[in-house]
């Protein structure tokens, strides 16, 4: 393939980069990346990356566009209220970049549907912006399962913490927390709230990696959990051990089949 | 007059900053290392820039011709990255 005068303009700043170029822009042009989730976190990811000129995005989730969501999901917009998440997120990467195709799957991640979706356009790498813990295990589970790498991230109140998961280079979030905390243990941002901007520098941040990967540029954030606390405006990175006998990448693991944990009691949808 | 002999040619003086360097980065890409790019450019902020950003990339400025035109003739020789 060879650029378009405008893709020369419009991935410009990228391809005068030494570590992008011409290769690195057809690289990311060809890529493809799948977003679990189009909220706080997905919403700047699938943004960037659609900025990027990634060429295939896909999105998973099953829900509508609600006002209250319009605080930091900055996909969607006030028009969109009401309309499937993964449709407004679509008309806005169509908006922003033709170069893109969006794939769109509304539907919320279950054992019985991930693998499916992941092998749908076999996806280079794999972003969790969902907001609760069966989904963050079921997501990790199915790309050690599938062996793809992936961006896990978390973000409440003025707090975010990522990290990412490659295949055979560290360790995965079943290594670093075992088991999904019980079901209500732990406050969900619809309870406990979050700074609009937090998904925009975590979410921004599982971009990064992503393109990072694709590339094959830089240091990922493999073995290592990133932490931001908004607060005191402090990033700190933890060394992550691989764990031996993790059950589901360890030796010898236990989990072959994915794990429908039960969820929050108030994230439970009456319909 | 030079007998230099261009394995590529790109023509940069129909464009502005940075899709100059740009387009030039482009075609000095295809080209395998220790071939020659011959990039046409204009006198000024081009030829004030691109050659020393092609020069920072690794490669190597082998001649410059000046057309008294305002425009002039680079010969760039593809380095290993």
């Amino acid at each position: 393939m060879s650029f378009t005068n405008d893709q020369l303009e419009r991935y410009s700043r990228h391809i005068i980069l030494k570590e992008v170029g011409v290769k690195g822009q057809k690289k990311l042009l060809k890529s493809k990346v799948l977003i679990i989730g189009t909220g706080g976190l997905g919403a700047p990811a699938a943004m960037f990356l659609a900025a990027a000129g990634v060429g295939t995005i896909g999105l998973v989730d099953s829900d509508n566009v609600e006002l209250s969501n319009l605080q930091r999901q900055i996909i969607h917009l006030t028009k969109d209220v009401g309309k499937p998440k993964v449709v407004s997120g679509q008309e806005t990467i169509n908006e922003m970049n033709p170069d893109v195709n969006v794939v769109t799957y509304q539907e919320w991640v279950s054992s019985a549907n991930i693998i499916g979706i992941i092998k749908d356009q076999d996806y280079d790498f794999i972003i969790d912006g969902t907001d609760n813990f069966p989904a963050k295990f079921l997501i990790n589970d199915a790309c050690v399962l599938t062996e793809k790498p992936f961006s896990h991230a978390g973000i409440i109140r003025f707090h975010g913490q990522t990290m990412t998961y490659v295949p055979g280079q560290g360790p995965c979030y079943r290594c670093i927390f075992k088991n999904p905390p019980p079901p209500d243990a732990v406050p969900t941002c619809k309870q406990a709230g979050v700074l609009g901007v937090m998904g925009g520098i975590i979410g921004t941040i599982q971009a990064t990696e992503a393109i990072k990967y694709v590339l094959g540029i830089g240091e990922l954030l493999t073995g290592q959990l990133l932490t931001y606390d908004a607060l005191d405006m402090d990033f700190r990175k933890i060394k992550l051990p691989l764990v031996k006998d993790c059950p589901v990448c360890g030796e010898s693991a236990k989990i072959k089949e994915l794990i429908d944990y039960e969820g929050a009691v108030c994230e439970l949808k009456q319909n | 007059m030079s007998a230099i002999k261009a394995n590529s040619y790109v023509d940069i003086t129909d464009v502005l900053c940075p899709i100059t360097f740009v387009k030039a980065k482009v075609a000095i890409e295809e080209l395998e290392d220790g071939q020659i790019l011959e990039i046409k450019m204009n006198g000024g902020e081009p030829l004030n820039n691109v050659p020393r950003s092609l020069k920072d990339e690794g490669h190597k400025v082998v001649q410059v011709e000046d057309h008294g035109n305002g425009t002039y003739t680079v010969f760039v020789k593809k380095g290993d990255l």
